[in-house]
């Protein structure tokens, strides 16, 4: 029998077989599948010989094509994907490259081939060794494993796009009118004939400057900023004529909002379902979390000792909560019908606690901005600090907000009993929702001051009194909310994480040393910056510079956050594993784009655009622009876009997806059904086979095996093939073959 | 590329490319990590192939496997002896297998192999003991580590035998999602 390297030999090296085992053909198949064909070392040689003696018995016509076309499958498997020796290998190689004894052609074929394959190789080491932080994130996942790692690579798959989303706008929106006196370019700018709505109040400062002053205008988007590339009213070029084209300036601006959109959702979808691809997560119902735990929970990565220790710890947490979880589960099974009410009772009180709860804080952001709002109407522009706290307020209730309340979802699960897993999910979830809605909370506020007038209607469709550039002042305030929630991070890691090291380090007294180290919770860092993308995804549309600032803020957060890890804090008792971690990021930042789109296309559509600045002077809303460019399209395509953005078209799309859909689903479940069927029958089966192997035995004459017997339902009491067999065979007919030259790899 | 090393032959060197998943300067650099664990014991000039073999209790002191608790097993698969004892082409082999761009297959099939810990080419109760015990170190009570491998086997085994063969075992690791993003080693 020839040796197999999965299928391998016991100590001593002795192989020993049942002939009628052997001649089993899933054993054959099982075996063949991984053997290296012919021709090759003195081993195999040797081996072979045994083979071809005692093999006439096996071959068989319907085997043996079989075999043969397996042999060749491996014979054309590259050789560094064989589980071999060197030796095996190169040997392997060796003969696949005599038994193509090609042409000169195809010899040179072959060897361009080799470099390319070479040259790609180092081409991909070469981008690897390019990629930002690179070194910073191995050291981070020597010391702390692959879930916080996972946490950085986010970071940096932020600041990408980020850094894209910014080229996008620069080269389309602001690269032409930067280059239009240099290109020989003519600009026209736009004009609005309405008097009323064009009314625009300078609010430059004038006069000597304090130092002090500009500070304050630079922390609050207004002043001089107002009159820079950074907002959304300084751009009040119409079109641009070059030399052979005319550059429409408003489309463009309007047509990289929808792109960067459109691209980031692209690209997040793309880097979710290439994680996907590698989990191969299919069976929901069977997920096995104790095999996977096991097998696959130890980072081999880790190459710190605390590292390690905290990861021993960990993994014991994480299966003593599984354990937990299944005695949950038995629990649950055996509540009586007064406990289910009971805890249903306790669940809708606190429900209705956390629901009233979220009301409360967004009913204090909406508060917040509508103070603030009116208090940045009607003083003078003031020097003080106080009134800079005012322009803060929203911002500042907001981080409160979202301080308070993920530490009181923490304390209200504990009475909802429910599982450890679905505990850590709904938390989650809760801490989301407030995250995102205190953004849209806000943004409502604004909106309801915007396009509310004094009188009934407004004349120029916004509130041209208190708002003569509304898109401006959304973009301040949006810019507001990142600056304050990068000053946030920052104060955090600075003023209470490192006195907390501090603390903990040099005094000595029981309590510190029980709150210890700050823990880097991942899902909470996760939504501080989910948050700040879906800000800038907002903001970007009122402020095209916000990205380049989104970029250069998650830079800076990087190395404070970095820094903070390495010196501050400890990683998490909870873990966070590094395959679910990737789903859960990337469904929160899509979360978060839905979000921060429905804002951005609602005022494109629906709000009036403002007469006094910005682009779209000369169109009613920031969509016309599209539409107005259409129109004027040779009549052909215009039909054509008119019949694609018609109802029929949208209509049957969604009736197809939903039909494509439910055939998915459908599929699915047929699926799971005959995996289910054949899973019986694989156990049915090998049920089958011990019989009439004991039958066999016992018709041959030979002791029959010892059978262990098992209590347990599913299996019919059967013993391994090989080991339990040759402990009892000692007289029975097997082949026992001499020890091989030397053992393989075991 | 026309390198001033005399480590290896050309071909010696292509061969090691072709085998397995490192470029040419990390197979250098792969030969000072080695040389770096017995200085007196491997020589610089590797064209002749000595037979070299560097003991287990040197090799488990390197940095990416000081930590690890399958270190002695994970020696002992890739060794030719089956004691530990690792000639370079079996250093290299080791790094290879474990390093990122292998495949899945290849991890599985070695994966298997560590976690056998008899040798009997199926991993059964007590194996799941040990490397239970490996992982959490008396963290847990030996009921619970009674408890933890039978669910193991519970949910892996397909065939009914109480035991986990590589077909089950296999079948079990291409659903475990975080099988390949946790068995690498880099170096």
């Amino acid at each position: 029998m020839d040796i197999d390297a999965v299928f391998h030999t016991n100590h001593s090296g002795i192989v020993t077989t049942n002939p009628l085992l052997d001649q089993l053909p899933s054993y054959q198949s099982l075996l063949y599948r991984r053997k290296v064909a012919t021709d090759g070392s003195k081993r195999r040689g040797s081996a072979r010989s045994r083979l071809s003696s005692s093999s006439s018995l096996k071959r068989d016509a319907s085997t043996f094509s079989r075999q043969d076309k397996q042999k060749v499958q491996t014979l054309q498997r590259p050789a560094r994907e064989l589980p071999k020796t060197m030796e095996e290998k190169r040997a392997h190689k060796k003969q696949m490259d005599a038994a193509h004894q090609l042409s000169s052609w195809g010899q040179w074929s072959q060897n361009t081939r080799r470099c390319l394959k070479r040259l790609k190789d180092e081409a991909r080491a070469s981008m690897k060794s390019m990629q930002l932080w690179r070194g910073d994130i191995h050291l981070i996942e020597g010391r702390f494993g692959t879930g916080i790692q996972s946490y950085f690579f986010f970071l940096r798959f932020l600041v990408m796009l980020n850094f894209i989303i910014f080229l996008l706008m620069f080269s389309f929106v602001m690269l032409p009118i930067i280059v239009a006196p240099h290109a020989s370019g003519n600009s026209t700018y736009s004009q609005s004939n309405d008097s009323v709505c064009a009314v625009y109040p300078s609010s430059t400062r004038r006069g000597l400057v304090l130092f002090r002053e500009q500070l304050t205008d630079m922390l609050s988007g207004e002043g001089f900023l107002e009159q820079t590339y950074l907002f959304y009213g300084y751009y009040t070029v119409d079109r641009i004529h070059f030399a052979y084209i005319i550059y429409n300036l408003p489309l463009a601006y309007l047509l990289a909002t929808i792109g960067y959109l459109i691209v980031s959702l692209i690209w997040i979808v793309k880097r979710s379902a290439t994680g996907f691809k590698d989990n191969m997560v299919q069976d929901e119902d069977r997920f096995q979390s104790f095999c996977n735990k096991i097998f696959a929970g130890w980072d081999f990565c880790i190459t710190n000792k605390n590292a390690a220790g905290l990861k021993k710890k960990s993994l014991s947490y994480e299966l003593k909560t599984d354990l937990e979880e299944e005695r949950m589960k038995q629990k649950k099974a055996d509540r009586t019908r007064r406990e289910r009410c009971r805890i249903y009772l306790i669940r809708v009180i606190l429900n209705v606690f956390v629901v009233g709860v979220l009301c409360g804080c967004f009913y204090s952001i909406y508060a917040a901005t509508s103070y603030s709002q009116q208090a940045q109407m009607s003083t003078v522009k003031g020097n003080s600090f106080m009134d800079l706290l005012i322009e803060y307020l929203p911002s500042i209730v907001i981080t409160m907000a979202n301080f308070i309340t993920p530490l009181l979802f923490a304390i209200i699960i504990n009475y909802e009993d429910y599982s450890p897993a679905f505990e850590i999910r709904f938390t989650l979830m809760r801490c989301v929702f407030m995250r995102l809605a205190s953004i849209g909370v806000l943004l409502f506020s604004l909106w309801s001051r915007i396009t509310t007038c004094n009188d009934k209607t407004c004349i120029c469709g916004y509130n041209h009194q208190q708002y003569s550039c509304w898109e401006t002042r959304v973009g301040q305030e949006m810019y507001k909310l990142a600056i304050f929630d990068f000053l946030i991070i920052a104060a955090v890691a600075l003023f209470i994480e490192f006195p907390r090291k501090l603390l903990v380090d040099y005094c000595n007294c029981g309590l510190v040393k029980w709150w210890g180290y700050q823990e880097f919770a991942i899902p909470q860092n996760v939504l501080e910056i989910v948050y700040g993308q879906t800000i800038c995804w907002i903001g970007t549309f009122y402020s095209p510079l916000l990205p380049a600032i989104c970029t250069i803020k998650y830079i800076f957060i990087f190395y404070i956050k970095k820094v903070s890890l390495m010196k501050n804090c400890r990683p998490a008792t909870r873990p966070f594993r590094a395959s679910s971690s990737n789903f859960f990021f990337l469904g929160v930042l899509l979360i978060g784009l839905s979000l921060a789109s429905v804002p951005v296309v609602f005022s494109i559509a629906q709000i009036n655009s403002s007469k006094a600045c910005g682009p779209f002077v000369n169109y009613t809303t920031s969509w016309e622009a599209l539409t107005s460019t259409v129109s004027q399209l040779p009549s052909g395509i215009r039909g054509l876009l008119y019949i694609l953005s018609s109802e029929v078209v949208a209509v049957s799309l969604f009736v197809i997806t939903c039909l494509g859909m439910f055939y998915v689903i459908a599929l699915a479940g047929a699926h799971k059904r005959v995996i289910n069927q054949l899973r019986e029958q694989l156990a049915m089966e090998v049920r089958d086979k011990h019989f009439l192997m004991a039958k066999a035995q016992s018709l041959s004459g030979a002791k029959p095996p010892h059978f262990k017997s098992k209590s347990r339902s599913r299996s019919g009491g059967s013993p391994s093939y090989h080991t339990s067999f040759t402990s009892n065979f000692s007289e029975a007919v097997s082949l026992v073959h001499p020890p091989p030259h030397s053992s393989s790899h075991v | 590329m026309g390198n001033k090393q005399t480590t290896f032959t050309e071909e010696q060197l292509e061969a090691y490319q072709d085998c397995t998943y490192f470029t040419r300067k990390e197979i250098l650099r792969l030969h000072s990590r080695y040389r770096e664990l017995a200085p007196h014991l491997v020589p610089l000039d590797y064209t002749n192939s000595p037979d070299i073999r560097v003991p287990l209790t040197l090799i488990v002191t390197m940095p990416e496997l000081k930590e690890n608790p399958f270190r002695d097993r994970i020696v002992e698969t890739f060794s030719e002896d089956g004691l530990g004892n690792l000639s370079f082409n079996d250093f290299v082999d080791m790094f290879s297998a474990l390093c990122e761009t292998s495949p899945r297959e290849l991890k599985t099939i070695y994966a298997f192999k560590i976690y056998d810990f008899n040798r009997d080419n199926f991993i059964c109760k007590e194996d799941l003991k040990k490397t239970l015990n490996k992982l959490t170190k008396g963290d847990l009570t030996s009921e619970e580590v009674a408890l933890v491998c039978d669910k193991a086997i519970e949910e892996a085994d397909l065939d009914g035998d109480s035991k986990l063969s590589f077909a089950d075992f296999e079948n079990m690791i291409s659903k475990a999602p975080d099988f390949l993003s946790n068995f690498h080693i880099r170096i």
